[in-house]
């Protein structure tokens, strides 16, 4: 049960977001912008950092939620990103995500864990200032989603289905209001 | 040095937040609403909130920027000290108490949140809205620290600089300055704030 009374019963992150309209707009702003941008890393690759970020945290709903988006994308490859979620560096990724997952793990931590030769890593493998910052931000955007979710002990469904049927909705129509003001997806 | 390439006059935050406007910009929304919007908190109040959270993340910017703009909302510099010590002995009332103690949970993970804690704050006096917008500010401060720290900006030691910040974070709030930034820039590559 929820720690205040959100007077809705809405899965995770979206009975909060209902509760306070007014801060989730930015909060959906923020989300369209970091794991859906098309410029550098794919939102596949995006959501990938925001699932493994959210593992660490111990954050089931939106672990389970952000790996069932990625996998909107990777044609159902549900496999690989469970892989991601615990064995990154033995997944069949590329060596550039690899070490930018490894830059979100340092995040989790602390922004203080983050390693020059980490940074180092990432630029041999290819990877871009601007993709350095996306997935920093990224990891630590996942910092807060996951601490308001759990903080507050939102509903978290043990249907797993549902959430298929959210990550779908998702893909498809991106993050944003309509996620808690229009009618919840249906599994199928 | 930073990881990624910063304006040089732009130390902490700002200078990330000018790297990339349009993540900047819902970043910004989000902290004006819960740090300066309609509450039943005072800004003082909340400023604790995000200085607490910022003092255990060890994030050095965020935690002297926002002891400044404390100072300047609460006219003394003696709470803030007290707080970032010992949250129970604080002068502060007994419900910022144990709200205060809530986003001190929230710092080390979400849930580390103990219905006690929630309780607490309830038995206080502390409203369902408090408590979400502590949980929410403090959630936003483990963003801020993260992302000022994991791209390592440049962090002013002149405690000038953050009166001057304080001061911006008074008047201004959280919203992107009208003009930008350029008037910050100096000849000399001092640090202005405002």
């Amino acid at each position: 049960m929820p720690h205040i009374n959100l007077d809705n019963d809405l899965p995770g992150i979206r009975g909060l977001l209902s509760f306070r309209p007014e801060t989730a707009g930015p909060m959906g702003q923020l989300a369209n912008i970091l794991l859906r941008d098309d410029e550098g890393i794919s939102r596949a690759e995006r959501e990938l950092i925001a699932t493994h970020v959210s593992y660490l945290n111990d954050c089931f709903y939106c672990h389970t939620s952000h790996g069932a988006t990625a996998c909107q994308y990777l044609n159902g490859d549900k496999a690989l990103v469970d892989q991601v979620r615990k064995d990154y560096r033995n997944a069949p990724i590329s060596e550039k995500l690899k070490s930018l997952i490894t830059i979100a793990a340092s995040v989790q931590k602390s922004g203080k864990a983050v390693t020059p030769g980490q940074i180092d890593d990432a630029r041999r493998h290819g990877a871009s200032d601007r993709e350095i910052h996306d997935t920093v931000l990224i990891a630590a955007a996942f910092c807060m989603f996951n601490r308001y979710v759990d903080g507050l002990a939102a509903k978290t469904p043990m249907d797993l289905a549902s959430y298929d049927a959210r990550g779908r909705q998702i893909a498809e129509k991106g993050y944003g209001n309509h996620i808690f003001s229009t009618p919840q997806p249906v599994s199928i | 040095m930073s990881y990624i390439p910063l304006e040089q006059h732009l130390p902490g935050i700002t200078g990330l937040l000018e790297y990339r406007k349009d993540s900047g910009a819902p970043i910004r929304e989000l902290t004006q609403i819960l740090l300066r919007g309609e509450s039943t908190l005072t800004a003082g109040e909340r400023e604790l909130i995000a200085t607490v959270v910022s003092s255990r993340n060890e994030c050095r910017f965020c935690t002297a920027a926002h002891t400044a703009a404390a100072n300047i909302l609460l006219e003394n510099t003696d709470t803030v000290e007290a707080v970032k010590q010992d949250i129970d002995t604080a002068p502060v009332s007994d419900k910022l108490k144990t709200l205060l103690h809530i986003a001190a949970l929230v710092q080390i993970s979400g849930k580390a949140v103990t219905a006690e804690a929630i309780t607490a704050a309830k038995q206080a006096g502390a409203t369902d809205r408090e408590i979400h917008d502590t949980v929410l500010i403090a959630a936003l401060f483990c963003l801020y620290n993260r992302y000022v720290d994991g791209l390592a900006t440049m962090t002013p030691t002149d405690p000038a600089f953050y009166e001057g910040l304080g001061q911006r974070l008074k008047q201004h709030g959280y919203n992107r300055l009208p003009q930008g930034y350029d008037h910050l820039k100096t000849k000399d590559n001092t640090l202005k704030s405002i």
